[in-house]
C-alpha cells in the first residue's frame, strides 16, 4: 500500500489542456507536407527525376529541420507548451467523432528534432552510399514518404491519427526493407516484419476500440482526462493492448524476432529506421500514454519487465552474432529494452527514456553508418571475422565508431553515461524487492553491452587482418557520407550532457517532474558500480578477441549455441503460431473441399453400396454444397430453436 | 360483392424502378427490331442513359419519405441510398460489361448454345460479336436489386428475389473464354439459389403462420402482441434470414461463391460482388431492422457466431487460394462477415455504417475486377496467381493500382477500406458486440497476409516466361477503374460527406 501512494505521489494527476495553434505556429503542418509532397514528386515523375531526385530527397528533410527548429523556438516562449492544429473533420458519425488534427507539444518536438535532424543526416549520408544503385530516386521517394509518416505519427493529437502514422512507417518501411528485392531474403525478411508488426497492430487496434467504447473519444486530451473515472481492469487491458502494438514496432519481447532480420535492407534503412526513429514508436506510443501507464501499477510493472527481459535478451545475442549490422540490431532490441524499462518505471524515469532515446538516435545512427562505411570499402562484406585492422586505413570511420562505441557502452563524459546510467538508477529506485531484480538486470545489461560492443569494435578495427582474397587495399568512404558520420559523432559525444541537463524539464508539462525518491543503494554506489562492470566487460572482450577470432564458426556450450539461434525465438513462433496456423489453413481448406463431399460418398457408399457408380455420374459438387447449407441451416434453425426452448439461454 | 380496391401508388417515389423496368424492356425490344450491326451501341447508351437517369430521380427523391403500393414498397432513406449505390456501381459494371477493347467481341460469347469445342463454337469464339442481350439482363438484374431494397413484405421481396437472380444466373453462362467453367457455374448457382429461394419461401410461410400476414409493419406488431407459437415466429426467421445469407455469401452458405466467381465473365463477377452484396444486405437490414427487431434478443447470437464463421472461413480460405478470381471471392465472404458485425450492431450507427461499408466495398471490388480483366495473354485472362508474378516490371502502373485496391481491401489507414471497417466496428462496439469485433480485428489481420502476398508477387519476384502483359484498357474500363480508386481513395481521405450522408439516411419507415 506504501509503494502505491508514494508511487501515486510522484505523477501528480495532469490535467491535459491544449491551447489551438496561432500565429506561424498554425503552419506546422508544413513539416508533415514537405517530406511528403516530395515523396509524391519523386513516386510519380518516375525516370524523369532521376539526375536530380537524391537532391530534392534531402532538401525536403533539410527544410523541415530547419523549418522545426524555427517551431521549436516558437514553442518555447508560448506559456502553454501545447498547441493543437486542427485541420478538418476526418470521421464523424453519431457519436464519434476523429478530426484530422494536429498537436505541437514538447515532446513531439523533441521527436520531430531527432526525426528531422538525424534523418537529413542519414538522407545526406545514403546520396553517397546509393550513388551506384539505378533505383536511387525511388529509394529517396520511399525514404521522405518513411520521414512524413513518422511525423505524422508523432504529431497526430489523436489515437487514429497516430495509428496513420503507425500504419505508414510500416508499410515504408517493409518497401525499403525489400527494396533489394532481388535478394530473397530481404523479401522474407520484409514478410517476416510485415507479419509480426500486424500481430502488434491488432492488439493497438484493439485498444483503439476499447478507449472509444470506454470514453467516446479517442482525442488525446479527453481519453488522458477521462482515465481517472475507468475501472483498473479496463485501465489494465487497454494498457496490455497498447503495450502489444509498442512491442511489435520496438521490437520488443514476444515480438523481437523480426528485428535484426530486417537489416537486410540498405544501410542507411537500417540505420534510419531501425535504429534511429521507427522503432522507437513503441517508446513514444507509451510515453505519449504516460497518464493510463501511469494509472496502473500491474501494468507499469509489465512494462518493466518486457524492458528488462529484453535488455538481456538483445546483450546475450549480440554477444554471440558474428554479422556487423546484426550485432548492431541487436545491440537496438536492448537499448530500447532500456527505455522500455525507463518508460515503465514511470514518473520522472518517463523523461530519462526519452533522453536516452534521443542520445540512442545520435550514436546508434552513428554506428550503422560506420558500418556501412566500413562495408561500402570492404565489398560488402559483413562478417567481423574477416575484418581486422581496418583502423589504419579508414581513419574517420574509426574514429567517428569509436567515439559512438564509447557513447553506447556509456563511459563519462559521452552521452550514453547521462543517460543509460540515470535508468539504471531509477531502477534501484524501486520501492520493494524488486529494485534488486531490475536493477541488476539493467547493470548486467551494462556489462554485457561493454563486452559485445567491444567484441564488435575491436574485431572490425584493430587485431590482424583477416580480410577476404579479394580485398588488397580498402578505402576510405567520399565526404558525403563521412562528413554525416563526424556530425552524429559530435551528437554521440556531446548531446547527453546536455539533453540530461535540460530536456527533463523541457519535457515536465507532458510527462510530470521527477519526484524524490531512495534508491536500495546510494547514488554513488551505483554509478561507480555500472562504471565498474562496463570497464570489466571492455577488458575482458579486449583481453579475448585482441588477437583476433577464428574465421568459422567454432563448436560451442549450449549457451552460445542458444544465443546463436536467437534464443530459439524463431522456434518458438514456428511452434506457435506457424504451425498451428498452417494446421488450421489445412483443416479448414479440407472441410471445404473434401469434408461434406467425403461424408456424403461415405454415406452413399454405406447405404448403397454403388457409391462409385454414383460418383461417375456425379461429376459436380453441387450436391455437397447442398448438403453444406442444408447442415447449416438446420444448424442456424435448430439454433434459434434451441435459444427460444431455453436450451442454452 | 364489393369493388377491388387500387391501392394508391406514388408514381414519382418510384420512379427510378420504373424507368429502369422500362430501359430493360426497351431493350429486348431493340434486340428484335435493330439490325445487328447497330444494337451493341444502342444497348449500351440506352442503358447508361437509363441508370443515369434513374439515379437522377433517386437524387430528387431524395427525401421521400413513404410506404406506398399498399405499403408493399417503401421508400425512405436507406432505400434511397442504397438504390443510389446499386444505380452508381451498376453503372461501374456496364462499363466493364461493355468493353470490347480488350477482346475482339467482348467478354460474352454471341450463342450460348452452341456446343462447347465444336466447330461453331471455335468460329464464334474468335470472330463473331459478343450477344447483346447482356444488356438488357443486366438492367433487369439491377432494377431488381433497387426493388429488392425497397420491398416492405415479404412476397415483394421474394419476387424482386427471383427478378434479380434470374438475369444473373443467365449472365453468368455467357464467358467466352472458359465456357465450361462458365456454364457449370451459372448452373450451380442456379440450382443453388434456388434451394436457398426454397428455404426463404418456406420462412415466409412459416411467418406468415405467426404473424396472419407477409407485411413488415404487421410482423413488427405481432412479434410484441401475438398469442402464435414463437417457434413459428423463430423458424420463420432462421429461414428467411438463410435465403437472405446466401445471396449476401455468409458461411456456411458461401459454398457457391469461389466457383461462381471464378467462372463467370470478370464483369458479372464485378457485378455480383458489388452490387448483389448491396442488395442482400439492404433486404437483411429491413427484415432485420423493420419486422424483426422485436425479436433481436434472440437471433442476434445466432447471426453472430455466422459473423464469425463467416469471416474466419473467408479469412483462413483466402490465405490458401492460387487463383486471384477464387481469392477475391473468399475475400468478398470475409467483407460479408465485416457487414454483419455491422448490421448486428442494431443501432442507427450500426445502419449508418453498414451502408457506407457497402459502397466504400463496392467501388474497390470493382476496380479490382477491372484490374484482373486486363491482366491477359491470347488465352483470355491469366488469372492464376503464378502468373501474376513479376507483374509490377512489366507494368508498374497497373500492379501500383492493384496494390493499392489490395491494401485497401487490407483496411490500410487513408483508403476506404480502413474508414468502412472502423465506422462498423465502432458502431458495433458501441452496442456491445465486443465479441465480433474481435474477430473482425484478428480475421481482417489475418486476410492482409493473402492481399501482401500478391503484392510481393507481383513487386518482388522476377517476371516469368508466362507473365503476360497488361492490356491497354479500352475507355469504358478505364473510366470503371480510375472511378473505383478515385472514390477509394477520397472516402479514405475525406469520408466525411458520405458519411454524413449515411446518417442522415439512416431511418426506416415502418
Amino acid at each position: 500500500m506504501h509503494a502505491n501512494l508514494s508511487n501515486a505521489a510522484a505523477v501528480p494527476a495532469l490535467a491535459v489542456d491544449y491551447v489551438p495553434a496561432e500565429g506561424f505556429l498554425s503552419s506546422f503542418w508544413l513539416l508533415i507536407a514537405i517530406p511528403l509532397a516530395s515523396a509524391a514528386i519523386l513516386l510519380l515523375l518516375g525516370k524523369r527525376a532521376d539526375k536530380w531526385g537524391h537532391v530534392l530527397g534531402v532538401g525536403s528533410i533539410a527544410v523541415s529541420f530547419v523549418l522545426a527548429l524555427t517551431y521549436f523556438f516558437q514553442l518555447r516562449g508560448l506559456d502553454n507548451k501545447s498547441v493543437e492544429l486542427k485541420l478538418f473533420d476526418f470521421i464523424s458519425v453519431g457519436s464519434f467523432h476523429v478530426d484530422f488534427g494536429l498537436l505541437f507539444d514538447p515532446l513531439s518536438a523533441v521527436f520531430v528534432l531527432l526525426i528531422t535532424g538525424v534523418g537529413s543526416l542519414i538522407h545526406l549520408y545514403a546520396v553517397g552510399y546509393m550513388e551506384h544503385d539505378p533505383g536511387r530516386r525511388k529509394f529517396f521517394g520511399y525514404f521522405n514518404l518513411f520521414a512524413a509518416a513518422m511525423l505524422l505519427l508523432v504529431l497526430g493529437n489523436n489515437f487514429v491519427m497516430l495509428y496513420f502514422g503507425w500504419e505508414g512507417v510500416g508499410l515504408a518501411s517493409y518497401l525499403l526493407i525489400a527494396f533489394w528485392s532481388d535478394r530473397p531474403s530481404a523479401a522474407t525478411a520484409g514478410k517476416k516484419a510485415f507479419l509480426m508488426n500486424r500481430v502488434g497492430d491488432a492488439g493497438f487496434a484493439i485498444a483503439i476500440f476499447l478507449m472509444f467504447q470506454q470514453l467516446g473519444t479517442v482525442n488525446y486530451a479527453d481519453v488522458f482526462n477521462g482515465v481517472g473515472s475507468l475501472s483498473s481492469g479496463v485501465v489494465l487491458m487497454m494498457g496490455l493492448l497498447l503495450l502489444l502494438g509498442a512491442t511489435g514496432k520496438s521490437g520488443q519481447f514476444p515480438l523481437q524476432a523480426w528485428l535484426p532480420d530486417a537489416m537486410e535492407g540498405p544501410t542507411p534503412v537500417s540505420a534510419l529506421i531501425h535504429a534511429a526513429t521507427m522503432v522507437t514508436a513503441g517508446v513514444y506510443l507509451i510515453a505519449r500514454s504516460n497518464p493510463i501507464f501511469s494509472a496502473n501499477l500491474t501494468l507499469q510493472t509489465v512494462v518493466v519487465s518486457v524492458g528488462a527481459l529484453t535488455l538481456l535478451i538483445g546483450c546475450i545475442i549480440g554477444c554471440a552474432k558474428d554479422d556487423i549490422k546484426r550485432v548492431l540490431a541487436w545491440s537496438t532490441v536492448s537499448q530500447i529494452g532500456y527505455m522500455f524499462l525507463g518508460v515503465g518505471l514511470g514518473g520522472g524515469a518517463y523523461a530519462l527514456a526519452i533522453i536516452h532515446l534521443l542520445a540512442h538516435g545520435f550514436f546508434k545512427a552513428g554506428l550503422f553508418l560506420g558500418a556501412g562505411s566500413v562495408m561500402h570499402g570492404m565489398h560488402e562484406q559483413t562478417d567481423i571475422r574477416r575484418f581486422g585492422g581496418l583502423w589504419r586505413y579508414m581513419k574517420i570511420t574509426w574514429a567517428t565508431f569509436g567515439l559512438a562505441w564509447l557513447a553506447i557502452i556509456g563511459l563519462p563524459p559521452l552521452s550514453g553515461y547521462f543517460t543509460k546510467e540515470p535508468i539504471i538508477v531509477a531502477a534501484f529506485e524501486r520501492d520493494d524487492w524488486t529494485a534488486w531484480l531490475f536493477g541488476t538486470a539493467a547493470l548486467l545489461g551494462a556489462a554485457l553491452t561493454a563486452f559485445y560492443m567491444t567484441r564488435l569494435f575491436v574485431l572490425t578495427f584493430h587485431g590482424p587482418k583477416r580480410w577476404t582474397e579479394e580485398i588488397d587495399h580498402p578505402h576510405e568512404s567520399p565526404p558525403v557520407m563521412t562528413v554525416p558520420l563526424v556530425l552524429l559523432a559530435v551528437g554521440s559525444v556531446g548531446a547527453g550532457a546536455l539533453m540530461a541537463s535540460s530536456v527533463p524539464d523541457w519535457l515536465t508539462p507532458v510527462l510530470g517532474g521527477r519526484g524524490e525518491h531512495e534508491a536500495v543503494l546510494s547514488h554513488n554506489v551505483i554509478t561507480i558500480l555500472s562504471i565498474a562492470v562496463t570497464v570489466l566487460g571492455v577488458g575482458l572482450a579486449y583481453a579475448l578477441f585482441r588477437n583476433g577470432t577464428a574465421l568459422q564458426e567454432q563448436p560451442a556450450g549450449p549457451v552460445v549455441m542458444a544465443a546463436r539461434r536467437n534464443l530459439y525465438a524463431d522456434a518458438f513462433n514456428e511452434a506457435v503460431f506457424e504451425k498451428p496456423g498452417i494446421f488450421l489453413t489445412r483443416a479448414l481448406v479440407f472441410l471445404d473441399n473434401r469434408g461434406i463431399d467425403g461424408l456424403v460418398n461415405g454415406l452413399a457408399a454405406a447405404v448403397g453400396g454403388g457409391s462409385s457408380r454414383l460418383r461417375r455420374l456425379q461429376t459436380g459438387f453441387v450436391r455437397s454444397y447442398a448438403m453444406s447449407m442444408l447442415t447449416g441451416a438446420l444448424l442456424v434453425v435448430a439454433a434459434f430453436l434451441a435459444l427460444q426452448l431455453g436450451w442454452l439461454a | 360483392m364489393q369493388d377491388l380496391q387500387l391501392p394508391p401508388i406514388d408514381y414519382g417515389a418510384i420512379a427510378p424502378m420504373l424507368i429502369l423496368f422500362g430501359v430493360a424492356c426497351l431493350g429486348v425490344f431493340f434486340e428484335a427490331v435493330l439490325p445487328r450491326a447497330a444494337r451493341r451501341s444502342t444497348q449500351l447508351v440506352v442503358a447508361l442513359l437509363g441508370l443515369v437517369a434513374a439515379f437522377v430521380v433517386v437524387v430528387i427523391q431524395s427525401d421521400t419519405r413513404i410506404l406506398t403500393a399498399g405499403g408493399a414498397v417503401a421508400i425512405d432513406g436507406p432505400t434511397l441510398f442504397l438504390q443510389g449505390a446499386i444505380i452508381l456501381l451498376g453503372l461501374m459494371a456496364l462499363l466493364l460489361v461493355g468493353d470490347r477493347s480488350l477482346e475482339q467481341g467482348g467478354a460474352f460469347v454471341a450463342q450460348a448454345a452452341i456446343t462447347v469445342g465444336s466447330d461453331a463454337d471455335r468460329r464464334q469464339a474468335t470472330r463473331s460479336q459478343g450477344a447483346t442481350e447482356i444488356y438488357p439482363l443486366a438492367v433487369f438484374a439491377i432494377a431488381g436489386m433497387m426493388l429488392f431494397v425497397a420491398a416492405n413484405d415479404l412476397l415483394t421481396m421474394f419476387v424482386a428475389l427471383e427478378v434479380f437472380s434470374l438475369p444473373l444466373y443467365l449472365l453468368c453462362a455467357l464467358a467466352r473464354r472458359r465456357r465450361l467453367l462458365s456454364q457449370e457455374a451459372a448452373l450451380k448457382y442456379f440450382l443453388l439459389g434456388a434451394y436457398a429461394s426454397a428455404f426463404f419461401l418456406f420462412g415466409v410461410a412459416l411467418v406468415y403462420g405467426f404473424a396472419g400476414g407477409v407485411q413488415f409493419g404487421t410482423i413488427h406488431d405481432a412479434v410484441r402482441e401475438s398469442t402464435q407459437s414463437t417457434i413459428l415466429l423463430y423458424g420463420g426467421i432462421a429461414l428467411i434470414a438463410i435465403g437472405l445469407l446466401f445471396k449476401a455469401a455468409a458461411a456456411p452458405f458461401h459454398v457457391w461463391t469461389p466457383d461462381v466467381y471464378q467462372g463467370a465473365p470478370t464483369p458479372i463477377t464485378g457485378l455480383m460482388a458489388a452490387c448483389t452484396k448491396v442488395a442482400a444486405f439492404g433486404a437483411l437490414l429491413r427484415v432485420l431492422y423493420v419486422a424483426f427487431d422485436g425479436a433481436a434478443w434472440d437471433y442476434t447470437p445466432v447471426l453472430g457466431a455466422i459473423a464469425v464463421l463467416t469471416m474466419l472461413v473467408g479469412a483462413v480460405l483466402a490465405v490458401t487460394q492460387t487463383d486471384i478470381k477464387r481469392l477475391l471471392a473468399y475475400s468478398s465472404i470475409a467483407n460479408a462477415g465485416y457487414l454483419l458485425v455491422g448490421v448486428l450492431a442494431l443501432s442507427k450507427e450500426g445502419l449508418a455504417s453498414t451502408m457506407f461499408y457497402l459502397v466504400a466495398y463496392g467501388f474497390t471490388v470493382i476496380a479490382a475486377f477491372a484490374v484482373v480483366t486486363l491482366v491477359r495473354d491470347a488465352d483470355g485472362e491469366a488469372t492464376h496467381l503464378s502468373r501474376w508474378a513479376g507483374l509490377g516490371r512489366r507494368s508498374p502502373l497497373f500492379a501500383g493500382l492493384f496494390t493499392f485496391i489490395l491494401l485497401a481491401f487490407a483496411g490500410i489507414p487513408l483508403t476506404s477500406g480502413f474508414i468502412a471497417k472502423f465506422a462498423v466496428f465502432g458502431a458495433a462496439l458501441d452496442s456491445g458486440e465486443a465479441w465480433l469485433v474481435i474477430f473482425g480485428v484478428i480475421t481482417s489481420m489475418l486476410l492482409a497476409f493473402p492481399y501482401l502476398r500478391v503484392v510481393v508477387m507481383m513487386w518482388l519476384s522476377e517476371p516469368g516466361e508466362s507473365t503476360p502483359t497488361v492490356s491497354i484498357p479500352g475507355g469504358l474500363t478505364a473510366a470503371a477503374l480510375m472511378i473505383g480508386v478515385v472514390a477509394t481513395l477520397v472516402l479514405g481521405v475525406a469520408p466525411a460527406p458520405l458519411l454524413d450522408l449515411t446518417t442522415n439516411a439512416a431511418e426506416f419507415v415502418r
